[in-house]
């Protein structure tokens, strides 16, 4: 037992002080997380904003509705120049009582956006002007779709794919490390298991994935990239632990074939990559044509992602658990199984 | 303890790579307590017996036998009273001297004070907390010593151990072997090193492509090699021809600086020299390992 411990600490040390891995475990992931959560954010929940210049009651009222984000300026020319240098889509310019909008070529729908917007407000207020009650009546009310928020499915597929990468390059590139530099055969000549050394190195990888857990789902539910938890968000733990052990079998298996470092991370690149690509990390794979969809029920990032997915952010419970932790520990029988009948313990 | 059974028995083994006969027909026995050191130039295969016995190998035929028992395939039974330091040194990644030493004692449940004392053991404590791929090679060497004994083994095996020291660093580690034997403990070690193995085995194989030519101690296999004494004296002290002359001398040169006379009897040749004052840059070789090996293999010795 006190071997046990000895060993995990010594490998945890081990990875805390490797910088690469260190990066390519919490950075790397975060920060395609970070970059697509802005590019692909709601483009309701980002206002278009509009520089002003001069006030009046169609501009409070404007400003009061919060349909624009407005940046007043004092200056005409300085209100035109940002219009013309692509900063603002538009520059609303108040004469008396005549609004004026100078938009930019360039963007024609954000333009229209603003056009339509001001116009509408002019409207009213030439209607409320009337003193008459309007004739027609517009609502306009929000309907919650099935389709996620970009960040509701990049924060569950990040992290799948953040954990599933961690622990393939983790397995693989130690036992590879080890056999090349003789400490797998060091080790042959302790009284140890093999199965104690691995599983020593396996709960590095295991606290590893809870750590990345918590950082990336901390980071997305910043109000920056506005992830909501469902409910039973804590059933993700139990599919983190089962990806990790699955992933980390997938990665014994690259690092009993690779010879050298590099071809084993070429090999876990090769493995993980299409992977990831195929099952949801940046994009809901319910868009992809059906016979992707099909190629991509083989691979178990799918079905860890689809189980993130409904657990972390579409509130079911125990149930959705059921189809990705059966694929998860099938795969881990037979890669494990696999692995061992190929383990070298020497080049 | 039996006492009587020996720590190490090696029978006709022998093992292949393709054509290579690496390890060609061996056989020898190592007492319990006994230091023994195996010699030989580079592919000898003297690293593939050691492993063999060690456990690491399986031999294509022939028997092992380590403390009484057979160590292949893998004996867990064996493997706490064996030490066992690679050729090529092995380390856990990132760790330091300290945690290296206390990682592969906790392997065999040994304390972290253990761990502590190996340092000081082979001059390492002030290199406790550097990382292991930035200590010097000598170091490195000494650390894989220190996790070879951390677990206190009944058999330590050491391949190469003194390479890539300094003399200083040599000298200190003969003496951390000479304590390990004093202990009672067996060491089986290979060396390029034959003046070391002249002072420290109590018995030497001497190996050259993959076969055992000679086994003895050292002593004995000098003293049977009837090689002569070389003096040597500063170049100008005594014309070549004069030397020549003395009597028991068997033959005498002289290169740039020095005049080597070849004797097997070498009191008569000294006194001689006395006589005449010519005892300039005198220095006596008797024979060493060196010399067997040269008649055994016919080759020069080199390391
Ligand atoms: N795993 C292997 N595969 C193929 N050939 C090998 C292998 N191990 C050793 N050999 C060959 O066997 C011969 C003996 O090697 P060995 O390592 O035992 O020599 P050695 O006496 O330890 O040499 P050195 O002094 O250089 O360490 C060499 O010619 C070597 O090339
Ligand atoms: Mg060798």
């Amino acid at each position: 037992m006190t071997a046990f411990r000895t060993l995990s600490l010594a490998m945890f040390k081990g990875f805390v002080r490797d910088k690469a891995t260190l990066f390519f475990t919490f950075l790397f992931p975060l920060m395609f997380l970070v970059i697509f959560g802005l590019v692909l954010s709601d483009g309701a929940a980002d206002r278009t904003k509009v520089a002003v210049v001069g006030d009046g009651p169609i501009v409070s009222a404007l400003r009061d509705s919060g349909a624009l984000e407005l940046e007043p300026h004092h200056d005409e020319d300085a209100a035109v120049r940002k219009v013309r240098d692509g900063d603002l889509p538009a520059a609303v310019i108040v004469r008396g009582q005549r609004l004026e909008v100078r938009f930019a070529q360039s963007d024609q729908v954000e333009a229209a956006t603003v056009v339509g917007i001001v116009n509408g407000f002019v409207d009213k207020a030439n209607l409320a002007a009337t003193g008459q009650p309007p004739r027609y009546a517009f609502a306009a009310e929000k309907v919650e779709d099935a389709a996620l928020k970009p960040i509701q499915y990049l924060t569950p597929g990040i992290l799948s794919w953040g954990v599933a990468v961690s622990a393939v390059f983790g397995s693989a590139l130690t036992l590879v490390s080890w056999r090349r530099k003789q400490v797998l055969r060091r080790i042959r000549l302790a009284p140890v298991s093999a199965t104690s050394v691995l599983s020593s190195r396996l709960l590095v990888s295991a606290g590893v994935a809870l750590v990345q857990g918590a950082i990336f789902v901390g980071i997305a539910a910043l109000p920056l990239f506005g992830l909501t938890l469902s409910g039973q968000w804590w059933l993700a733990i139990p599919l983190l632990l089962l990806g990790t052990i699955a992933f980390f079998a997938l990665g014994m298996l690259v690092g009993a074939f690779a010879k050298t470092e590099e071809s084993a991370s070429a090999a876990a690149n090769i493995v993980v990559l299409p992977m990831a690509f195929l099952s949801g990390t940046f994009f809901p794979v319910d868009r992809a044509p059906a016979w992707l969809q099909a190629v991509s029920q083989a691979f178990p990032l799918r079905h860890m992602n689809d189980g993130m997915v409904d657990v972390l952010v579409r509130g079911k419970g125990v149930e959705a658990l059921l189809v990705p932790a059966s694929v998860l520990t099938g795969f881990t029988l037979v890669v494990a199984v696999l692995a061992s009948r190929v383990f070298k313990w020497e080049e | 303890m039996t006492g009587e059974q020996p720590a190490v028995v090696v029978r006709d083994v022998r093992k292949s790579y393709g054509e290579l006969k690496a390890v060609n027909g061996v056989s020898f026995t190592v007492a319990e307590g006994e230091f023994f050191g195996i010699l030989g130039p580079n592919g000898a295969g003297k690293t593939t017996t050691l492993e063999i016995i060690e456990g690491l190998r399986r031999p294509d035929s022939g028997e092992v036998r380590l403390l009484g028992e057979s160590p292949w395939p893998r004996n867990v039974k064996l493997l706490p009273r064996i030490g066992v330091q690679l050729q090529a040194s092995s380390f856990f990644e990132k760790l330091t001297a300290e945690e290296q030493l206390r990682t592969f004692g906790s392997l065999y449940g040994v304390s972290a004070g253990t761990a502590a004392d190996m340092l000081e053991l082979v001059g390492l404590a002030d290199k406790a907390n550097e990382r292991e791929n930035r200590l010097s090679g000598g170091q490195r060497q000494r650390l894989s010593i220190a996790c070879a004994l951390v677990h206190d083994p009944d058999v330590v095996f050491l391949d190469e151990p003194t390479a890539a020291l300094d003399p200083q660093a040599r000298r200190n580690l003969w003496d951390v072997l000479r304590a390990i034997r004093d202990r009672g403990k067996t060491i089986v070690y290979t060396t390029h090193h034959l003046d070391e193995a002249e002072v420290l085995c109590d018995r030497v194989a001497i190996m050259d492509r993959g076969e055992v030519l000679a086994l003895d101690p050292p002593a004995v296999l000098v003293r049977g090699l009837d090689a002569p004494t070389h003096v040597t004296l500063q170049k100008g002290v005594l014309p070549v021809a004069e030397a020549s002359a003395l009597d028991g001398v068997e033959e005498a040169h002289e290169d740039e600086v020095s005049l080597t006379i070849s004797t097997r009897r070498p009191a008569p040749v000294l006194s001689a020299l006395a006589e005449r004052g010519a005892l300039d840059g005198l220095q006596v070789r008797t024979g060493t390992l060196e010399d067997v090996f040269l008649g055994l293999t016919g080759r020069e010795y080199r390391a």
